[in-house]
């Protein structure tokens, strides 16, 4: 498996959409990516999208390409929640060295209109877990947090130092809804409950957005003018999709997924320039940052201290503030995380670059610490 | 918060054919889940076949009823509108003592703080109008002569 990333494409997160429609997104973060790429449209011949609940609950890629204009010769729904867009990635990149397209437009756009759209669900999540009250993916985070908590006795500062970090990173990203609004320890254990453990601030902010890449082979990538960002390993698992169904609370789908993106880059986690790990709660970074073998299990907080997690620190890591300072655009939020690796080892990123980044490890992860896809992802050489 | 939770108007069960037997139990107060016949493991939720060893040959059987806390949280801004009425409800995860885990409800026993690992007890408690399989965290060996 090799393939390129050759663009890229990101929308400023807002907090309200007046009147769009996702499609009007999903265009306007297209045709950011394909131009980054310095491609024509129809040079676009995959096309790999994510559900979109309320308005196109199926055949999303022959509306998106209709829409759009393409005739692409591969599509398909990659449905992994906050991993669908690393998970879009190598199937690009399967996609094209089995020979069935050159280039693949990966993209998750969202609005967040006044009203949000829902679909009815029936399914065992609904009849076993939404009569108890638990609606809702907080309830879940905060038992995967309790569990963390309990089981290795770490004190609640811990998990709110991730999400100061993020704040702090966010600062050098004029893009991310906390620009400008930095926070401490101190201000995130002081936000207000919302399902203990977990407080306000720990808690990523529902925002409209989107995202998009463009991946193409090795061979066309030499032909295009950004220099292009390599896919050196990937890795994918699936366990469970209710909390109260999952193997384990306090290590996830994510262990094994990097293990194999490790093992197809031939790299460690140690090795990495950039950790551009998944954020949609501060427990979500800490049960990755033990399963990725930084530390032992529970054993996060240790490795913390004493470390500066900035684009100028010796141990970057979500260096667009992650989805707790730049915002969650709903499936796009894990794509922030891709985006913001290419930008890095391409180097051109707007005042936070980090010095000679050569490879980046970016996760994704969806439902309840359910769904997990791992990429490394390398500089041109 | 007994008469709290049965006056909630929230989203009860969607329950199917399969799931029928397991509702039906709970009307009457007890607590039934599913034996696989292929490979003895019990299961929860309810399916068509063992998640195990994938026999289609189950059983329905009774549940003691009785398990340990594996987590919890106390949720003061719930997710649904119906919910905010109980806000500061517990929800938890119960291993049952047969081994599948179910999410429920949990009931502290008096004014004692719930605490991963406190035992639980089924306790059959109406929410929104429907019996629930609730649980309720017992007291302390050592407290058990103060219990009501």
């Amino acid at each position: 498996m090799t393939a390129a990333i050759v663009g890229i494409g990101e929308l400023k997160p807002v907090r309200r959409t007046t009147g769009r429609a996702t499609l009007e997104m999903i265009a306007e973060v297209s045709r950011a990516a394909v131009f980054d790429a310095g491609l024509e449209p129809g040079q676009i011949d995959g096309l790999l999208v994510g559900p979109q609940v309320g308005e196109t609950p199926q055949h999303v890629p022959a509306t998106v390409c209709e829409y759009l204009g393409l005739h692409p010769s591969m599509s398909n729904v990659v449905d992994l929640g906050g991993a669908s867009g690393a998970g879009m990635v190598w199937r690009a990149a399967v996609a094209i060295d089995a020979g069935m397209c050159e280039t693949v437009l990966c993209v998750l756009a969202n609005n967040r209109e006044a009203v949000p759209p829902r679909s009815p669900n029936r399914n065992p999540i609904r009849e076993f877990d939404v009569p108890f009250g638990a609606s809702g993916a907080n309830i879940s985070y905060a038992l995967l947090m309790q569990a963390h908590m309990s089981r290795f006795d770490i004190p609640p500062e811990d998990y709110a130092s991730i999400a100061a970090w993020a704040q702090h990173n966010a600062q050098h990203n004029p893009d991310a809804i906390f620009y400008g609004k930095p926070a401490t320890v101190d201000d995130v254990m002081a936000s207000p409950m919302i399902a203990s453990p977990l407080h306000l601030l720990e808690i990523v902010m529902p925002v409209a957005g989107g995202c998009a890449v463009i991946v193409t082979s090795e061979a066309h990538a030499k032909r295009l003018p950004q220099t292009p960002v390599m896919l050196l390993g990937a890795g994918e698992k699936l366990t469970h999709r209710a909390v109260s169904q999952a193997p384990s609370l306090t290590s996830g789908p994510l262990k094994p997924a990097m293990a194999r993106a490790f093992h197809q880059s031939g790299s460690t986690a140690d090795e990495m320039d950039l950790l551009s790990l998944y954020d949609c709660y501060t427990i979500m970074v800490a049960t990755t940052i033990e399963d990725a073998g930084l530390c032992p299990p529970g054993a996060f907080g240790q490795w913390l201290r004493g470390r500066n997690l900035g684009f100028d620190g010796d141990t970057p890591l979500n260096t667009h503030g992650g989805q707790l300072g730049f915002g969650q655009p709903d499936l796009a939020g894990g794509m922030t995380h891709l985006v913001e690796a290419v930008r890095q080892l391409r180097s051109n990123t707007e005042g936070r670059q980090i010095r000679n980044a050569k490879r980046a490890l970016v996760t994704g992860n969806g439902a309840t610490m359910s769904e997990a896809t791992a990429l490394v992802l390398g500089a041109a050489q | 918060m007994t008469d709290a939770l049965k006056n909630l108007t929230v989203p009860g069960p969607t329950m199917i054919a399969l799931t029928e037997p397991f509702w039906q139990a709970v009307e009457s107060g007890r607590l039934t889940v599913q034996k696989c016949n292929g490979c003895g493991h019990h299961i929860f939720y309810p399916r068509a076949l063992c998640p195990h060893c994938w026999s289609n040959d189950l059983s329905w059987v009774e549940a003691a009823g009785t398990g340990t806390l594996k987590s919890f949280s106390q949720v003061h801004r719930p997710a649904h509108p119906g919910w905010v009425p109980a806000a500061g409800y517990i929800v938890g995860l119960v291993v049952l003592t047969e081994g599948p885990t179910m999410l429920s409800l949990i009931l502290p026993h008096g004014d004692q703080a719930v605490n991963v690992g406190d035992a639980v007890r089924m306790h059959p408690t109406n929410v929104g109008g429907r019996m629930l399989p609730v649980f309720k965290t017992t007291p302390d060996m050592e407290n058990l002569e103060d219990a009501p």
